[in-house]
């Protein structure tokens, strides 16, 4: 009973109550877009090229998280997604010269339907195993991609090279600077289709599947079909970044999707935030720009470094950047 | 008649690797229910160890010994510094750590060793024996493997040590009641583990030459190999290691081809999770729906 | 006393099941805590061999064991028999016995062994057998060795009754008043069965929600007629 007291807000146990802090959200909206625009304006364009890449992580883990943060499926393997949107882009381009916006809600349906087609069987692997056979996919996709059966497609070793689309309408903007445009205005749109999806009725089902499976199942929720249509989205969104990845990189070959890569947005996510919308943003950001700076030291610095990191991350901060964020103003309120 | 004869013997050579790291994964899985991703990354580290003992002019049996108790060594520490503040930790937790590990183990492999390609030495005299049917490595590996696996079953059967660490592993409550330590049995278990893996690294080295990523395939094939007999089942785990040796080498030469090797692993871990989850030899997990 | 409890709290959670309880075990005596269902019993065993979060103090022969860890606890030589029994499934009865000897390094091993099977002559049939496939009487059986092997001073025993047909409880009862005077082990015994756990006992203590409400000798508390209608219900 003594503990219900001491859980009560800060504000109450001091006894003071502070004035309410309110920002119109209308603002801070644009002060948001504004900042997406500025590098348009100020940076250099590897730097650009590297926002957007940075996005389209965001995008890859924000999918992810859907189906392991939210809905408590954990994948190893959405690098086989991001792999199939970007030679479903890649092949769409250079072998079927298909104008590249085309491309993108291709790779997402494509990656929906294979996204279900693995998520149906995976319903019945508890948490590890869907790991394990996740991780054995990751393993296995530049294998799959190698294969000569289908090389007339894939290009086999030598993978497919495409070229950045051309700004339209005679818009002032570089190639960088437009697919810098597209992929955060896509990002955004996604971001902010993914918050609502989890704000709604779906969204309580996703989560409340991970935390109380049988509470879940009693309250007559469909958990097969809602796990796996989560698996399907969530592949769909990673699928799409991996289209987008196609066009930014100008190339896809089977050594471009590793295992590493899943585990890469793997631990974008972990360290933007599990179960967060805005985590995957620090992610993107994060699988980005650290692995740059850690190699300066070493070629496997990055690796090291990316190991330490998740292990610190899920050791003190389990939240990621996003909990600390969130749980910043309370830190702050108690000095 | 000849070349499958060759093929079966080879795939149990191979196979006797895969059924070490099964055992090793398995040991693992019945003491804390977790997979261990990194195990085969363990084991490559070790077996570095060991090129770096035989380059240094250390006779082969003995940097074998020093490798395997350095191994062990390095289980134990990583279940004491890693596993032990997450032990009630999430499944989502465990998993992250465990990829953690994979990150720092293989990176710092080749961050310490570099990334070049290095063969290994073979204890045995390799030759072709009994008219090519098996090469001298091939029957040599397979009896250390025999011999390791063996040595882990008495040691579990009938040891004090063994039947605590069992204890520890199917009932940690039960087994404190009786006044076994739990917590320094599944670090036991871990360094057990790590041993194992590291003389599957020594032994598979030469066929396969020392690199980074050596044991990435191999680990598969155990995962495999352990969920064919039964993840909580280390004598359904060693059949099942053989097993898909086998199935591997026969596999890739007369249907998939080598290529796709790997993709074949994916589809027995596939194919048993759907058919037999419990795999062949093991108690019926659950499986939620 | 053997064990001296002094104002135990103990719980789960982020609250308290036991609120603050003293009670205390004499050498070479049954001692008995009965109560109603969820009155915490089970908790304070639990308690007393530290496998839950407690506060006050717990001396087992003069010496402050609160804190530690279970398995440092045992090894001072208390024994438990846990709600559920506490087998090992896998494992054979053979193995099990082991387990409950696996701390001691002495000679009298193999001995114990034949007194065990003395009292529980089925287990000497079953010793090979897998433990999951033994009664649930064998099985109580076999935690009741398992715990005797640990040459215990102090034995906790959590519902011995639990489950089981009238006649085999009938058996471990006396089992135990064999063991208690030819072993000098001293027994913590939780029961809901009051009127069998009364019958054994030299001292009891009722417990309710956390609280002893009521102590004393086992036959004053068997005559006590307002005790028994208002709380055994017998």
């Amino acid at each position: 009973m003594a503990s219900q007291f001491s859980e009560a807000p800060p504000s109450l146990r001091s006894g003071v109550v502070r004035p309410g802090f309110r920002v119109d959200p209308r603002l801070l909206w644009a002060i948001g877009i504004a900042l997406l625009l500025l590098p348009l304006f100020t940076a250099e364009s590897y730097r650009l090229f590297q926002l957007t890449l940075a996005a389209i992580y965001a995008i890859a883990i924000l999918g992810l998280n859907l189906v392991t943060g939210y809905n408590g499926q954990i994948s190893l393997g959405h690098g086989a997604f991001y792999a199939v949107g970007a030679y479903v882009a890649a092949i769409m381009l250079d072998k079927l010269s298909l104008p590249w916006w085309s491309t993108l809600p291709a790779a997402a349906v494509i990656c929906g339907i294979v996204g279900w087609g693995i998520g149906r069987p995976a319903l019945r692997l508890g948490g590890l195993y869907l790991a394990l056979t996740t991780f054995s996919l990751a393993v296995a996709v530049p294998q799959i991609l190698k294969y000569k059966g289908i090389e007339d497609w894939t290009g086999g070793v030598q993978g497919v090279l495409v070229t950045k689309p051309d700004a339209p309408f005679g818009l002032p903007l570089d190639v960088d600077q437009f697919l810098y445009l597209v992929t955060v205005g896509i990002a955004l749109g996604v971001f902010v289709l993914a918050r609502n999806l989890m704000a709604s009725r779906i969204g309580r089902a996703m989560m409340a599947i991970r935390d109380h499976a049988l509470a879940a199942e009693a309250m007559g929720m469909d958990i097969a079909n809602l796990k796996t249509a989560t698996f399907a989205v969530s592949a769909m969104i990673t699928g799409l970044a991996g289209a987008l990845s196609a066009i930014a990189v100008e190339f896809v070959s089977p050594d471009s999707f590793q295992a590493t890569l899943s585990i890469t947005l793997f631990v974008g996510m972990v360290v933007g935030g599990v179960a967060s919308i805005i985590g995957p943003i620090f992610g993107g950001l994060f699988v980005v720009f650290v692995p740059n700076l850690a190699e300066e030291i070493s070629k496997s610095a990055p690796g090291v470094i990316y190991g330490c990191i998740l292990i610190a991350f899920l050791f003190v901060l389990p939240g990621g950047v996003a909990g600390l964020l969130r749980r910043l103003p309370a830190l702050l309120r108690r000095r | 008649m000849n070349g499958f004869l060759h093929q079966v013997i080879a795939g149990i050579a191979t196979g006797g690797i895969y059924a070490s790291v099964a055992l090793a994964l398995v040991m693992i899985y019945q003491a804390t229910h977790h997979v261990n991703f990194a195990q085969g990354e363990m084991a490559t580290f070790s077996t570095y160890i060991a090129l770096t003992l035989v380059n240094a002019g250390w006779p082969f049996w003995l940097a074998f010994l020093a490798t395997v108790a350095i191994s062990f060594c390095l289980g134990v520490m990583i279940e004491r510094v890693l596993m032990r503040p997450v032990a009630n930790a999430s499944v989502l937790t465990h998993v992250g750590v465990f990829i953690g590990l994979v990150l720092v183990v293989s990176n710092l492999t080749g961050w310490v060793f570099d990334y070049t390609v290095k063969p290994f030495p073979t204890p045995f005299h390799d030759g072709p024996l009994l008219g090519g049917l098996i090469s001298g490595h091939e029957l040599g590996s397979t009896a250390v493997t025999l011999v390791v696996l063996g040595l882990v079953f008495l040691f579990f059967r009938y040891t004090r040590l063994g039947l605590a660490m069992r204890a520890a592993a199917y009932n940690p409550a039960s087994a404190r009641l009786v006044g076994v330590r739990v917590g320094w049995m599944l670090a036991l278990g871990w360094g057990l583990a790590a041993a194992i893996g590291a003389i599957a690294g020594i032994m598979v080295a030469p066929v396969v030459f020392l690199e980074p990523n050596m044991m990435l395939g191999i680990l598969l094939y155990a995962f495999a190999g352990a969920l064919l007999g039964g993840i909580d089942n280390p004598g359904g785990a060693v059949i099942g290691g053989f097993a898909v040796g086998v199935i591997e080498n026969l596999g890739g030469t007369y249907i998939v081809g080598t290529e796709l090797k790997l993709t074949l692993a994916l589809v027995i871990i596939i194919g048993v999770l759907l058919v037999r989850p419990a795999g062949l030899f093991g108690r019926v997990v659950l499986s939620r729906v | 006393m053997l064990l001296d409890v002094r104002g135990l709290k103990a719980g789960y959670g982020p609250t308290w099941v036991l609120q603050g309880i003293d009670f205390a075990v004499a050498e070479g005596g049954v001692t008995a805590l009965l109560g109603a269902n969820g009155a915490g019993k089970t908790t304070t065993l639990r308690a007393v061999c530290g496998m839950i979060r407690t506060e006050g103090t717990i001396n087992l022969a003069g010496r402050a064991i609160n804190g530690r860890a279970t398995e440092d606890i045992v090894r001072l030589g208390v024994a438990h028999v846990p709600d559920g029994r506490g087998t090992f499934m896998e494992l054979t009865v053979e193995e099990n016995m082991k387990l409950g000897a696996i701390t001691r390094h002495d000679k009298g091993v193999a001995a114990d062994f034949e007194r065990m099977f003395e009292l529980f002559p089925r287990l000497k049939q079953r010793f090979r057998q897998q433990a999951g496939t033994l009664s649930g009487g064998e099985q109580q059986m076999l935690a009741i060795a398992r715990a005797l092997l640990l040459r215990p001073r102090l034995l906790l025993m959590d519902e011995p009754s639990f489950g089981l047909a009238p006649l085999i409880v009938q058996e471990i009862f006396g089992i135990m008043a064999r063991v208690r005077d030819e072993q000098k082990v001293s027994i913590l015994l939780v029961e809901q069965n009051a009127n069998l756990a009364l019958e054994i006992a030299d001292h009891a203590y009722l417990l309710e929600t956390g609280r002893i409400v009521v102590s004393g000798p086992a036959a004053d508390i068997r005559q006590d007629e307002s005790v028994r209608r208002s709380y055994l219900g017998y």
